[in-house]
């Protein structure tokens, strides 16, 4: 009985093994190609540990001159974009889900399905037109039809859950409809908040091909940069595999701390922008 | 007001109470400022491209030149253009084996992580990192690792006597190996859903079928599947959508090559627009490559109601 139990045990947890070991060693290639001088990148058999490791390709990429200017124009964009979205995309998840209208949200549905390339022809065309481009607005302004649609699916599905005594006793105090969005409906939806910001975050941090089409040489977001980074400017291995890393890492860490939320949002609304 | 009907009665009531005063008073317009606001960016970030392609979509229009009304004739003439018949074969492709494969591995991996082991939560949190990663960064090293002399993917085929392939390199395998990168992406999406699904599973058809000593494998396949048969659609679905649309990966690692072997109809449509700057036949395009996803989505509720009797 007790050997059988232990025999379950261990082929549970091989299966464990099996199953995470592509995504553990993906990174853990990733990280030993950034860390190597190009002599150990090109050695075969390939060295997964290198006798000297190679910290300046993580030197060279940000103290090259335009990183800075890229990571600054990553963070507004993703900044101003989430923020907008949760500025106007609470609301309206309040207001949807209050006026049980949540067939409205077919359009969101069908936001999700449309190709982010159908946005960019159109939106293109009319930022060329207003004369926006080689400013980051452009990509600000695109970036929202990533985040605002995670934000109002993900708030309506929250606010449709959440108690409705406490706003009908705040009502009955006479406390006006904002008031009570204000100080009894908001506090509660914390939470849910935090799962639509975290998402929208991400799938916009993320977002590639927008800042292909949109991004001049000033306004280029990382995801972009990096790539730009294959086509042009650097053919060694170790600086590109540490950009990558630089790039992916802020995403890759709230991923593992925020998981729980992260699981609750793509489970609950499985929306992704682009 | 029509408007306040559509408020839930409750709070009309609680509202009338605070409205003692005159009746010419102005009323609160039910929920609808809240709702203004993102009204407004939606119309202008989404329902405004949508018509804009579409009439963009009856025009000759290249970037640079006044648009020209030409009726139905970008649509006529995507069937005589090869290279979008070649793409839309490969999207179909692309796409079939991105789904299929993701959901398959994904069952396999929610039945185990189903199960209770040390480090679950963490190592849960590990096997999604793929899906949230940025792609760019990923494409990256996953090209590295595709090289046929210098990547480790052809020395770890060595090491059980596989020749080495061109992965990429090559228009016979370019698909599968773009394939395989799709697969580790996204297979834990596919097991966040069904794990989501196991969870909810009742206990009781569990416990008689251990009383009547079935074998693990006709527990799955008589008990799990059916109950999880909905989650298994609406992953697949999810998977179709996102795998139809694939852009990231592809564009980052072979921009639709080698030649046009791995072009998907969503890498061709960036070529037209954004290459070429033809935004009319680009626009036409986007909007029968919008209708071929309805059609897919169509395709799968229809297959999703002819098995909920054999399966469900």
């Amino acid at each position: 009985m007790n050997l059988r139990w232990l025999l379950r045990q261990a082929a549970l947890l091989f299966a464990v093994l099996v199953i995470v070991s592509p995504v553990i060693l993906f990174f853990v290639w990733m990280l030993s190609l950034s860390v190597k001088y190009e002599i150990d990148n090109a050695a075969y058999p390939p060295i997964l540990i290198p006798e000297r490791f190679a910290w300046k390709n993580y030197i060279d990429v940000l103290e090259s001159n335009r990183f800075s200017t890229y990571f600054v124009n990553s963070l507004l964009v993703t900044g101003t974009a989430t923020g907008l979205a949760l500025l106007v995309g609470v609301p309206a998840g309040y207001g949807i889900a209050r006026m049980k209208a949540a067939k409205a949200a077919v359009v969101i549905l069908v936001a999700r399905i449309t190709p982010g390339l159908s946005y960019l022809i159109p939106l293109f065309l009319l930022f060329q037109w207003l004369g926006l481009l080689g400013t980051l607005w452009p990509q600000i302004i695109i970036h929202l039809v990533v985040t605002v649609p995670i934000v109002i699916w993900i708030m309506i599905g929250y606010f449709e859950t959440t108690p409705l005594e406490l706003e009908e006793a705040a009502v009955i105090d006479g406390a006006s409809r904002w008031q009570v969005f204000r100080h009894v409906a908001l506090p509660i939806a914390k939470p849910g908040i935090a799962v639509a910001m975290i998402l929208a975050v991400i799938f916009s941090w993320n977002n590639f091909v927008f800042g292909i089409v949109l991004a001049g040489r000033e306004t280029r977001t990382l995801p972009v940069a990096v790539y730009n980074m294959i086509s042009f400017d650097q053919l060694s291995w170790g600086p590109l595999a540490a950009a990558a890393l630089i790039v992916t890492l802020p995403v890759l860490v709230l991923t593992v701390f925020a998981q729980r939320q992260i699981v609750a949002g793509l489970t609950a609304g499985a929306v992704k922008g682009g | 007001m029509a408007r306040a009907g559509l408020a839930p009665p409750t709070v009309s009531t609680g509202e009338l109470a605070t409205d003692a005063a005159p009746a010419t008073r102005w009323r609160p317009p039910g929920y609808w400022p809240f709702v203004v606001p993102a009204l407004i960016v939606v119309v202008g970030v989404i329902v405004f491209p949508w018509a804009f392609t579409l009439w963009m979509s009856l025009h000759e229009w290249k970037v640079g030149s006044a648009p020209a009304f030409v009726g139905l004739s970008n649509y006529a003439r995507l069937p005589t253009d090869p290279r979008f018949l070649d793409a839309v074969w490969q999207t179909l492709l692309y796409t079939a084996l991105s789904v299929v494969l993701p959901l398959i591995l994904g069952t396999l991996a929610a039945c185990v992580f189903h199960a209770r082991f040390p480090l679950r939560g963490f190592l849960r949190g590990v096997f999604i990192l793929p899906m949230m990663a940025t792609p760019v960064a990923i494409a990256l090293v996953w090209t590295m690792m595709f090289h046929p002399q210098l990547g480790v993917l052809n020395y770890l085929l060595s090491l059980v006597g596989i020749p080495a392939q061109l992965w990429v390199f090559h228009p016979a395998t370019v698909i599968p190996s773009l394939v395989l990168v799709e697969t580790w992406q996204w297979t834990p999406l596919v097991m966040l859903i069904v794990l989501g699904g196991l969870a909810a599973l009742p206990t009781e058809p569990y416990e008689s079928a251990q009383i009547d000593g079935a074998s693990l494998w006709q527990v799955f396949r008589h008990i799990t599947l059916p109950l999880v048969a909905p989650f298994l659609f609406v992953a697949a679905m999810i998977r179709m959508i996102d795998a139809v649309k694939s852009f990231d990966i592809i564009f980052a690692i072979t921009q639709g090559g080698p030649g046009t072997a791995s072009e998907t109809i969503n890498i061709y449509l960036y070529s037209v627009a954004f290459a070429y700057y033809d935004v009319g036949y680009g626009s036409a395009i986007a909007v029968v490559f919008f209708l071929l996803i309805i059609a897919l989505a169509a395709a799968l509720l229809v297959v999703r109601k002819r098995t909920q009797g054999a399966v469900g």
